[in-house]
């Protein structure tokens, strides 16, 4: 990385105001899925179980803190007119490598993970951050970048995949938390007439599930609300 | 740098050099691993038998790490058997060799080419069971499984089920306990000979043979009952043959 010597700023502590603010805006006020709304394709198709939910966060945190790290390593030789594919060559490849190894060498968390890995590519968030981000700036902020935004992606994510799990199946990551609703073995709740609510299964509930979270957030700041 | 990074000949240059580049490190990465993918492939094929064949508390316990070991304990490969399209013993085959992921796939492989391999086991009180390969075509993508057979050659005593594409939580869910609970005890062939199954939803369907589906994994519920029909009927005939 030629450009870091040529550069005769003072060097900014690793962990500055800045850079941590990188982490944490995406959090809330910069959110990637509630404010940006970008990556709502996979909110909706893999927050039905809060496993699934977390796997895929990983793996899109490991894709967009890697991604990141590459382009903003690249940002000076990549010729502009190209720019959108090289980005797409770069997650595509990413994502098969990490495919890959997985499948030689951690098999049980390549089958649990399945169509996923695939879908990371889809995801609008990795491909909107190396455009706005890491094609303008330096990779350890770009890093940081990936991780806030991974973060913040992963935390709405769950959070729906919880409400879904939760009254659609009955369960947590798995466990029965209402009891059991398997005709003649019933346990729980379900022996008093509790059902499972089957619509929160359904892809549209994910939007509902997201979208009540985007009012929640700009109803407790104001600042959010665009104006028209 | 001095070269314009907007010219044409640097665009080119570009792309052809990550092209280059990127398929480089693919195709080295697929080489290197395809060793240990094979590997997996086998162990996870001794394991889905086990899991077919064991009851569910002991095929909880099996593992990758145990999968090689316990095979050889239940499963003996000499007595296991290669079939053609009418349940016909074909000689001289490697059950354990033929994949039958790869026979589905190819489409311009003719039904009598096909090959359909049985296995044998035997538990430790003696008693025979027989676990049936089987695949097919989900919603997204291929579904494959194993159906054993209890030693009268028609009950069904465990099964497994599984994927790569079909949609988490939906048509995903075969491979999970409550739904292959619904196939065991199911039998196979009555004195008329095999008895197809339909996969449907709360004891709907016209045929004896009802298995609750999946709700909202219909297509893929339905792709189970087409590939378990498809593959259990050449098997019966070879059981039948065999009873006489």
């Amino acid at each position: 990385m030629s450009e870091v010597a040529k550069t005769k700023e003072p060097k900014e502590p690793l962990f500055s105001k800045k850079n941590k603010q990188l982490v944490t805006d995406p959090l809330t006020d910069n959110n990637p899925i509630t404010i940006q709304v970008l990556g709502i394709c996979s909110a909706l198709a893999i927050t039905v179980q809060v496993k699934q939910a977390v796997v895929m966060s990983i793996s899109v945190m490991f894709v967009l803190i890697l991604g990141n790290m590459i382009i903003s390593m690249l940002r000076n030789l990549i010729p502009s007119r190209i720019r959108i594919i090289v980005q797409l060559v770069v997650v595509a490849s990413l994502v098969i490598i990490v495919d890959q190894l997985l499948a030689a060498f951690m098999p049980d968390v390549s089958e649990q993970l399945s169509v996923f890995v695939g879908l990371i590519i889809t995801n609008c968030i990795i491909m909107g951050r190396f455009e706005a981000f890491a094609m303008a700036n330096k990779p350890w902020p770009s890093i940081m970048d990936g991780f806030g935004n991974a973060l913040g992606y992963a935390w709405i994510l769950v959070l729906v995949a919880v409400v879904r799990e939760l009254l659609g199946s009955g369960s947590l990551y798995g466990y029965k938390i209402f009891g059991s609703a398997i005709p003649g073995e019933e346990w729980g709740l379900y022996t008093m007439g509790y059902a499972n609510n089957n619509m929160m299964i359904l892809p549209p509930m994910a939007l509902i599930v997201v979208g009540i979270i985007i009012w929640v957030q700009r109803s407790r700041n104001k600042a959010l609300i665009e104006e028209h | 740098m001095a070269v314009n990074r907007d010219s044409n000949g640097y665009t080119f240059a570009f792309a052809i050099t990550l092209v280059v580049v990127v398929g480089a490190i693919l195709a080295s990465i697929a080489m290197w691993t395809k060793p240990y993918k094979n590997a997996n492939d086998e162990v996870k094929k001794k394991m889905d038998i086990l899991k077919a064949l064991l009851p569910s508390e002991e095929a909880n316990d099996i593992s990758r790490k145990n999968a090689a070991e316990e095979f050889v304990k239940y499963v003996n490969m000499e007595d296991a058997v290669v079939l053609d399209m009418n349940g016909n013993v074909l000689e001289g085959e490697d059950a354990f060799s033929i994949d039958i992921k790869k026979q589905y796939r190819d489409k311009k492989l003719k039904a009598e080419e096909k090959k359909y391999p049985l296995f044998v086991a035997t538990n430790k009180e003696g008693k025979k069971s027989y676990v049936i390969p089987v695949v097919g075509t989900g919603l997204w993508g291929p579904i494959w499984g194993n159906i054993c057979l209890a030693e009268d050659m028609k009950t069904i005593q465990g099964a497994t089920f599984d994927h790569k594409t079909e949609t988490p939580g939906l048509g995903a869910e075969i491979k999970q306990a409550f739904f292959i609970k619904g196939w065991i005890g199911e039998e196979v062939s009555d004195e008329n000979g095999f008895k197809k199954f339909e996969v449907v939803k709360d004891n709907s369907g016209a045929l004896p043979s009802k298995i609750d589906g999946i709700t909202g994994g219909t297509i893929t519920s339905k792709g189970v009952e087409e590939m378990a029909n498809r593959c259990l009927e050449i098997y019966v005939s070879y059981f039948n043959n065999l009873k006489k």
